[in-house]
């Protein structure tokens, strides 16, 4: 009897704090691969209680591998909604949750956002996951996600050229100027070390009330977000973009595919 | 320098002359249609307002990107190239047993690792990386130039410090040889990326078992020449001072010769081998096992002299692979005649 009254005098006093890391990426580039690293070297260093939240589009098969390294994982599928708006709806629940289970450390896992967006949120440290194996312009084009990124975590450099390495690091330091650039071997872990140290120190949270985001999520609300599949003019209600086609204009350099 | 005062005060094409990567810049925002003759805060308020709502952003905003580009390229940065030695300090193994040693490196030194496969030759390389402090799996501690390094330091030359190289490393962009280097100048922000790349070239030539040309496609070249294209760039153009090379044996390249060049471009070399020639090249090797360093073995006459008839040996397996390139019939002993 006593040991049920404690339990539930835990339950109802755990506001305890915990840290969030938001770590987003495109698809494949080993977020999950980084973040089972990042654990392992937390645990390593005593940083026992880490759980995940992952926000995916319409499938995900990293649940298991999650589950094998004994990893708490709730999975959210955005399905016909906006991944973004998706993941700014639900964060503030995962923080919840997280607190409920009395985690360290909440890591958020965002896949399959478009490259419009990020799902960073200001003092919430963030990492962006980006593979060498890419194109060696893919930094330059991904956009908030990278932007607005702390931290920078390149993979899949053990299999291209340390000029590779270096050039693609230049041109992730170009569009973000201010992020720590860390490469991390996803399979060997090499690399997660110096990423747990930096993150080991990072900010207390018990709620996301009052924090914003660091990038706004797009426009919308369209005849298509709502469901439109008809293609043509008199379909197309709401918030819309078009495009410039000039007439019979001349191919110049700006538009003869990309430049370097 | 004050960069919100240069782009007040001279027009785009102005500073794009003087500071040539801001054509990066343009491009990374899309603003590559920018009115040029005006200065950067004018261009922008004169410019299309739907591109600054696209990117959700303002003026002001750019310019604060823009200073912070200028600083982040064009500023000198402490340069990781002047550290002299670098020391392990012997942690313990994965039974928890001392490693009790201590080993300086200094610059133009090789040290070659060897160990059975699984040994720990990784996790030594990562402690070097990441200058471990006690604070790694392995205890061990990492000092430059005689000294621990401050937490700040040690972060600010993570990613600075240790180029890498392996057996399993390819090029994937589609680029030619002269392409490729002339990227990799660039990103350096060398002053003489002409000279450099030639340099790199001729030196990568030198090293590979068969020539090739400077518009070569780099996905094309063989794996000997992409391993020899690499060393060499890694020697001339990376501006790491300590380098990790993790078995190049099989590369079909002038192994000595690689090793040379990188020595001799006063870079910290750590190898990890199963080489003989290799390891018995290095000024000191060190053996591992089960996690642990058991053992520093100095170069000595005696293996020196081991040394020079391995050399031998492999110079006959060098003339036999090239008889075989040139389709002769191998007849016993018809190599010994033969100049390489």
């Amino acid at each position: 009897m006593t040991v049920f009254v404690r339990n539930i005098i835990l339950e109802t006093e755990r506001v305890e704090e915990m840290k969030l890391i938001t770590v987003s990426g495109p698809p494949s580039s080993g977020k999950t691969s980084v973040i089972l690293k990042l654990v392992y070297a937390l645990r390593e260093q005593g940083f026992g209680k880490i759980g995940v939240v992952k926000f995916d589009c319409l499938a995900s098969f990293d649940r298991i591998r999650y589950e094998e390294a004994g990893v708490p994982v709730v999975t959210g599928f955005s399905g016909k909604f906006c991944p973004d708006h998706f993941f700014i709806s639900n964060i503030e629940d995962a923080v919840k949750w997280g607190n409920s289970r009395g985690f360290d450390m909440l890591i958020t896992e965002s896949a399959g956002l478009c490259n419009r967006c990020s799902p960073h949120i200001q003092r919430i440290p963030a990492i962006c996951v980006i593979d060498n194996l890419s194109g060696i312009n893919t930094p330059r084009k991904i956009g908030p996600m990278l932007k607005f990124a702390d931290y920078v975590v390149i993979t899949k450099g053990d299999i291209v050229s340390q000029a590779e390495r270096e050039v693609f690091k230049f041109n992730v330091r170009q569009v973000n100027t201010r992020a720590r650039i860390l490469f991390v071997n996803g399979i060997t872990g090499q690399g997660a070390f110096m990423l747990s140290k930096y993150l080991k120190d990072s900010v207390d949270i018990t709620t996301l009330s009052d924090m914003r985001l660091r990038f706004t999520t797009p426009a919308s609300v369209c005849s298509y977000c709502t469901g439109e599949t008809r293609i043509g003019d008199e379909f197309q209600n709401g918030m819309m973009k078009k495009m410039e086609f000039h007439e019979a204009a001349p191919l110049s350099e700006t538009e003869s595919g990309e430049s370097r | 320098m004050d960069f919100y005062d240069i782009a007040e005060n001279s027009t785009v094409a102005e500073v794009i002359d003087r500071f040539p990567i801001v054509e990066d810049f343009l491009d990374n925002l899309n603003l590559r249609g920018l009115d040029r003759t005006l200065p950067l805060p004018d261009a922008l308020e004169n410019g299309d307002p739907e591109w600054l709502e696209n990117l959700g952003t303002n003026v002001d905003d750019i310019l604060d990107q823009f200073a912070d580009f200028l600083e982040a390229f064009v500023t000198p940065h402490e340069s990781a190239a002047d550290i002299e030695s670098i020391t392990v300090v012997g942690g313990h193994d994965k039974s928890g047993k001392a490693e009790n040693c201590s080993i300086t490196v200094k610059h133009g030194q090789v040290l070659s690792i060897v160990g059975p496969t699984g040994s720990g030759k990784s996790r030594l390389l990562s402690d070097i990386e990441c200058l471990a402090q006690g604070d790694t799996p392995t205890g061990r501690v990492v000092m430059i130039g005689g000294r621990r390094p401050k937490d700040e330091e040690r972060f600010e030359l993570e990613g600075h410090l240790v180029a890498q190289l392996s057996q399993n490393m390819n090029f994937v962009m589609d680029l030619s040889v002269r392409e490729f280097l002339m990227m990799h100048a660039r990103s350096r922000m060398s002053s003489e990326p002409e000279k450099i790349v030639s340099r790199c070239f001729e030196k990568a030539n030198e090293l590979a078992g068969e020539k090739f040309t400077i518009d070569t496609k780099v996905t094309q070249l063989s794996g000997g020449q992409s391993r020899a294209l690499m060393i060499a760039d890694t020697a001339y153009m990376s501006s790491s001072p300590i380098v990790l090379i993790d078995e190049i044996e099989n590369a079909g390249i002038d192994r000595k010769q690689a090793i040379s060049i990188l020595t001799s471009n006063d870079k910290i070399v750590f190898m990890s081998t199963h080489d003989p020639l290799l390891a018995l090249s290095a000024d000191r090797r060190i053996v591992i096992r089960n996690g642990g360093i058991i053992k520093v073995i100095d170069s000595s006459d005696e293996e020196r002299e081991s040394l020079r008839h391995i050399q031998e040996l492999d110079d006959e397996i060098m003339k036999i692979r090239s008889m075989l390139r040139m389709g002769e019939i191998i007849k016993p002993g018809a190599w010994r005649e033969r100049s390489i």
